[in-house]
């Protein structure tokens, strides 16, 4: 598998360390009263999707950045890669306006 | 139809024109006392265990494909009991003793060999930790024996002892250990189930389930709604796809694992060999090829294919220890699709939703576990109540801290 890297181009998936499912970015809040089921849930319990899954990659023989990579669990095929820094950043930007 | 060496001597002497086929094809009936979802090797067990050990007939085996086409179709077929953990090592033992006694119990010829298992060592600490695990199996009644290099060195001449990087110090031998004919081991269950009345049902994939009020009355199937008292998902490697139309989340990842075979040798390796330092077992099937594995490729994946980079690794890891590997081709390589949990150990458990159970989890090391699998499911789902070498394979273990994590690297499947 190539991972094209959003600053380095196109890199040999040997490269990278798997993670796994991009929802780990979302870690629950410690202080909140089901805290408990929360943890639980992120730490242990996972979708596994059969075909589109967004994911952690850890360019680890590269720059060190983290990717979030949506790839087909199905065929392989990887058709969007982004730093999961500005992923990150989204995310916590859009709970902001929520509020 | 009884198997026999007389049976074959009279079939062959009058053209094999008396042999039967080995199962029925029925249709599927609308109700049932227990469908199982899955015709692998787990399935077709649980089936044969119902209908043997506890009586229950009237039950469906029900396979989207053809009978055994998963991963019992495609694994390196090694058979041993050589875990450590409470929770583990009386159960994997239990299913050591069933192999030993399959083929009398199913009048099917598995060819069970027991050519023996080795696991080598490279360091002193990992010989102080095999010698711990050592004692775990005598405790849990299995065999088990530690080989320095001198004893190794006579048994084993051709392996690279004096490597720079990975030096042979030894290993633990489980002589009981070895292989067994893995599509043979689908086969003798089915047969063995298909006789005492169970309905195997191929080409029937499971679309949907049926639940009112919190329980499970059926399944959804391409063949027609089927309804039964008990359901049981034993479809390891697609479980979070049909757990996901009961609206339910695992603590299983699917990843996929390669398996290799070379072309046909003349006999070398007399049992099992495994790696210590890297990760690389390998065996001799009848017909001569070397049949070796290695990691799982360690992202998720429902692909049954892998990639280069881990083709590279695995033949590595052959090299390391037996350099005499290089001189051989490699003939085939496939890929299976595993559900990693995330302990690296399995499940047999009921669900939240009743009259739903779920058989799964069993990572790269379900293949040994057939027999037992097949019996404890059997019994859970016969008797409501977990068979006592299968109390801990529970699925809220990460939620009471009671994990199996016979390597001890945490939630991370692709490490396990």
């Amino acid at each position: 598998m190539i991972i094209d890297h959003p600053l380095l181009g196109p890199r040999d998936a040997a490269e990278f360390v798997y993670l796994g499912d991009a929802s780990l970015i979302d870690r629950p809040d410690w202080q909140a009263p089901d805290a408990m089921e929360k943890f639980h849930a992120y730490g242990y319990l996972r979708d596994n999707p059969a075909g589109e899954h967004q994911e952690l990659w850890y360019h680890e023989q590269g720059d060190r950045s983290w990717l979030v990579v949506t790839r087909d669990t199905v065929t392989h095929t990887i058709t969007k890669v982004e730093l999961a820094r500005d992923v990150a950043r989204g995310k916590t930007k859009a709970r902001g306006r929520g509020k | 139809m009884r198997y026999s060496g007389f049976r074959v001597l009279k079939e062959g002497l009058t053209g094999n024109k008396g042999w039967t086929k080995a199962w029925r094809e029925p249709e599927p009936r609308p109700d049932y006392d227990i469908v199982i979802i899955g015709g692998g090797g787990h399935g077709l067990s649980t089936a044969f265990y119902l209908a043997k050990e506890f009586g229950i007939t009237n039950v469906a085996v029900l396979e989207k494909g053809w009978l055994g086409s998963g991963n019992i179709g495609r694994n390196t077929t090694i058979i041993r009991s050589n875990y450590m953990l409470p929770g583990n090592e009386p159960f994997y033992e239990f299913s050591m003793k069933l192999w030993e006694n399959l083929e009398q119990e199913t009048n099917y010829n598995s060819m069970v060999s027991q050519r023996s298992i080795l696991n080598l060592y490279h360091t002193d600490g990992q010989r102080d930790a095999y010698v711990r695990r050592a004692n775990a199996m005598l405790l849990a009644g299995a065999d088990a024996e530690l080989a320095d290099a001198k004893q190794l060195r006579q048994e084993l001449p051709f392996l690279d002892y004096d490597n720079a990087r990975f030096p042979i110090k030894g290993g633990l031998y489980q002589r009981r250990g070895g292989t067994a004919r893995h599509d043979a081991v689908a086969w003798g269950y089915a047969r063995g189930a298909d006789s005492r009345g169970v309905d195997i049902i191929q080409n029937c994939e499971v679309t949907g389930f049926q639940i009112e009020n919190g329980t499970c009355t059926g399944v959804e199937t391409s063949r027609g709604a089927i309804r039964a008292k008990k359901v049981a998902m034993c479809v390891a490697g697609s479980s979070g796809r049909v757990a996901a139309m009961a609206g339910m989340r695992l603590p299983i990842e699917s990843h996929v694992l390669q398996a290799f075979v070379s072309e046909g040798l003349k006999p070398v390796l007399p049992g099992v060999i495994t790696f210590g330092a890297g990760h690389f077992y390998v065996s001799q099937s009848d017909k001569g090829g070397l049949v070796f594995g290695g990691d799982i490729d360690g992202y998720n994946s429902y692909a049954q294919r892998g990639n280069l980079p881990v083709v590279e690794d695995v033949c590595e890891g052959g090299m390391a220890i037996m350099p005499m590997i290089g001189r051989a081709r490699l003939l085939r390589s496939w890929g299976g699709v595993m559900d990693m949990s995330m302990d690296g150990s399995p499940f047999i458990d009921k669900t939240h939703i009743d009259g739903l159970y779920f058989n799964g989890g069993w990572c790269y090391g379900g293949f040994k576990a057939t027999p037992a699998s097949g019996f404890c499911y059997a019994h859970l789902l016969a008797k409501d109540e977990p068979h006592p070498t299968a109390t801990q394979m529970r699925l809220d273990r990460f939620m009471t801290g009671n994990m199996i994590d016979e390597k001890g690297s945490g939630n991370q499947p692709n490490l396990h």
